[in-house]
């Protein structure tokens, strides 16, 4: 198990050892973000903005625009939000390559309740033009994403959980920009899951083979640009293909997925956070509630065979 | 000052030219601010057509992006900006929208969504401080902007990171698309709530180009404070029954009200003509 915000902060303090154009912009957000090593050892490539999410992501526009490289970090919640049109405008529309880390994103704050989720952010982000999106699925694709995104020419968001997760892929991990991973093949169902809940698709498939069923699992923790090629080659094959993402089931992979496949014989089926809050408790127990665990997943994968 | 205020009122020619012809403008803004832009195109920023790209550039960011139209005017008069494509403004796929846009020369960021300029214009001087350049970032905003909150994040960070490198300017014209600032949502004391901030507040007459000239001119950039200017202007500046009519925020002028104009900015072009024989 291995926590993607302390992936996320090594790696970013590694490459800005090397590379003095990195800079880390945040909210007083140090604590959350897990940014307290890089504040220390790096202080004049740390730009603090006290509690300022508009503030922040426009002076991160200022110096990407001077040439700097910009992680512009903060709990999702606010970033995606609060400084949404700053996103939309300064970023996006002016095409200056900032990446926004969006930390415990989804409903990793767990009871802390609505106000520090974020089910909405790739549904609203994806109607940006320009603006790529990447929910990373463990450690090491966090690594290898932060390493890229140093040196990505577009503005980018990434979304980061909060607690430790199964640590998926190892030294092999084969990823890049604009690519699904096929985490495992079978031709009985596709599974497409981002974020955390790749790890739990994994679980799932592990599941459902005891029990005969050969499920194809393909992490997109690269959202946007979207790898359609692959989506078709195994939604084409299994016929069906289940989405899994810890957003609301409007606007997110789930629809993604759907509006690529809408003139295909594929049926689709979205696990998502439906139109409701969810109820307090820790992020495990709201994602049972939701059924995005592998036990959910299963029991939802079953059930879409049976159709 | 009769090369600046002929340059100015030859701009206003245009301005108006462009606007009429394209049927769309923020007008009475666009003539507050013009002899602002002037100044700086002219006399104050160390950009050319030839520098746009160089990192020593100084910076112009035009927050208040709806006055786009006196902003490509002085790009034009300052040779950077080429006639043909302002001619083209208002056209269907013009390379020119109605507010500005990264991908014309001479402009650095996209802007016309209000309260976003100053935080970038902080970004842009932190910049420069931590490579050691000179160059200096200017920001000018509107009046009725300063209702918009975030201006308010900006100006904490600017007086933290000490930007004596930024200059921001507020185009004082004291109306808003709905009316008086004063009576949409009270500004003042708008001196005294920058010097709160932290920074280093001067006011000028926006309406006179030595003044502009001079205060520009004389900024320190070494106090360690960022610089904010209260440019007091008139909207609707230079043509006669624009003047301080909200309505004018946004108003493209009927043939006579345009005939009239030209012929009121025309003369006084000729006269400073003759001045300057």
């Amino acid at each position: 198990m291995k926590d993607c915000r302390k992936a996320f902060t090594s790696r970013l303090l590694e490459t800005a050892r090397e590379d003095k154009d990195i800079i880390a912009v945040t909210t007083d957000a140090r604590g959350s973000v897990t940014l307290g090593d890089f504040s220390k050892e790096l202080p004049a490539q740390f730009v603090e903005c006290g509690i300022a999410e508009q503030d922040a992501v426009g002076i991160s526009a200022g110096l990407a625009h001077s040439g700097k490289k910009e992680f512009c970090c903060g709990p999702a919640c606010f970033y995606v939000a609060r400084s949404l049109e700053q996103m939309k405008v300064d970023l996006a529309y002016s095409k200056m390559p900032v990446t926004v880390v969006g930390v415990s994103g989804g409903f990793a704050y767990g009871a802390l309740g609505a106000t520090h989720h974020s089910m909405h952010d790739i549904a609203v982000l994806r109607c940006f033009p320009g603006m790529s999106i990447f929910i990373p699925s463990d450690a090491a694709v966090t690594e290898r994403l932060t390493t890229l995104l140093a040196d990505y020419p577009k503005p980018a968001y990434m979304r980061v959980g909060r607690g430790a997760v199964p640590e998926i892929y190892g030294e092999g991990l084969e990823f890049e920009i604009g690519r699904a991973i096929v985490a495992r093949e079978g031709a009985d169902l596709t599974i497409a899951a981002t974020g955390e809940a790749v790890a739990h698709a994994i679980e799932a498939a592990g599941n459902l083979a005891a029990e005969g069923i050969n499920a194809t699992v393909l992490d997109y923790s690269c959202i946007v640009p979207f790898d359609s090629a692959t989506l078709r080659k195994y939604a084409l094959a299994s016929g069906k293909v289940l989405t899994v993402e810890e957003h609301s089931r409007w606007g997110g992979l789930g629809a993604i997925i759907a509006e690529e496949l809408g003139e295909e014989p594929v049926a689709v089926r979205v696990l998502g956070v439906p139109d409701e809050n969810a109820p307090h408790g820790t992020s495990a127990q709201i994602a049972h509630y939701f059924g995005l665990d592998a036990e959910g997943i299963a029991a939802s994968a079953k059930d879409f065979l049976k159709k | 000052m009769k090369t600046l205020d002929l340059i100015s009122e030859r701009s206003r020619l245009r301005l108006l030219e462009v606007i009429h012809f394209s049927r769309a403008g923020h007008t009475g803004g666009d003539l507050s601010a013009l002899n602002v832009m002037t100044v700086l195109y002219q006399k104050i920023l160390n950009i050319s057509p030839s520098t746009l790209s160089d990192p020593d550039r100084d910076r112009f960011v035009l927050s208040k992006g709806h006055c786009t139209e006196a902003l490509f005017v002085s790009l034009e008069a300052a040779g950077i900006l080429p006639k043909e494509m302002l001619d083209t403004l208002g056209q269907f796929g013009s390379p020119l929208a109605g507010h500005p846009t990264n991908n014309v020369p001479g402009i650095e960021v996209n802007s016309g969504a209000l309260g976003h300029g100053l935080s970038i214009g902080v970004g842009m001087a932190l910049a420069a401080k931590m490579d050691g350049r000179a160059y200096r970032t200017f920001v000018l905003m509107g009046d009725g902007e300063q209702e918009e909150g975030s201006i308010y994040e900006a100006a904490m960070a600017g007086r933290q990171y000490k930007l004596d490198n930024l200059v921001a300017i507020i185009d004082r014209n004291h109306l808003q698309i709905s009316g008086d600032t004063e009576d949409v949502m009270g500004l003042e004391d708008l001196a005294l709530k920058w010097k709160a901030f932290g920074w280093d507040v001067r006011e000028m007459n926006g309406d006179d180009t030595s003044d502009i000239l001079k205060t520009l001119g004389s900024t320190d950039y070494a106090c360690g404070k960022p610089h904010m200017v209260i440019s007091h202007s008139t909207k609707g500046k230079g043509v006669s029954f624009m003047e301080n009519v909200a309505k004018w925020h946004h108003g493209v002028p009927t043939e006579e009200q345009y005939a009239q104009a030209v012929e009121e900015i025309s003369e006084r072009i000729k006269a400073l003509e003759k001045e300057s024989l």
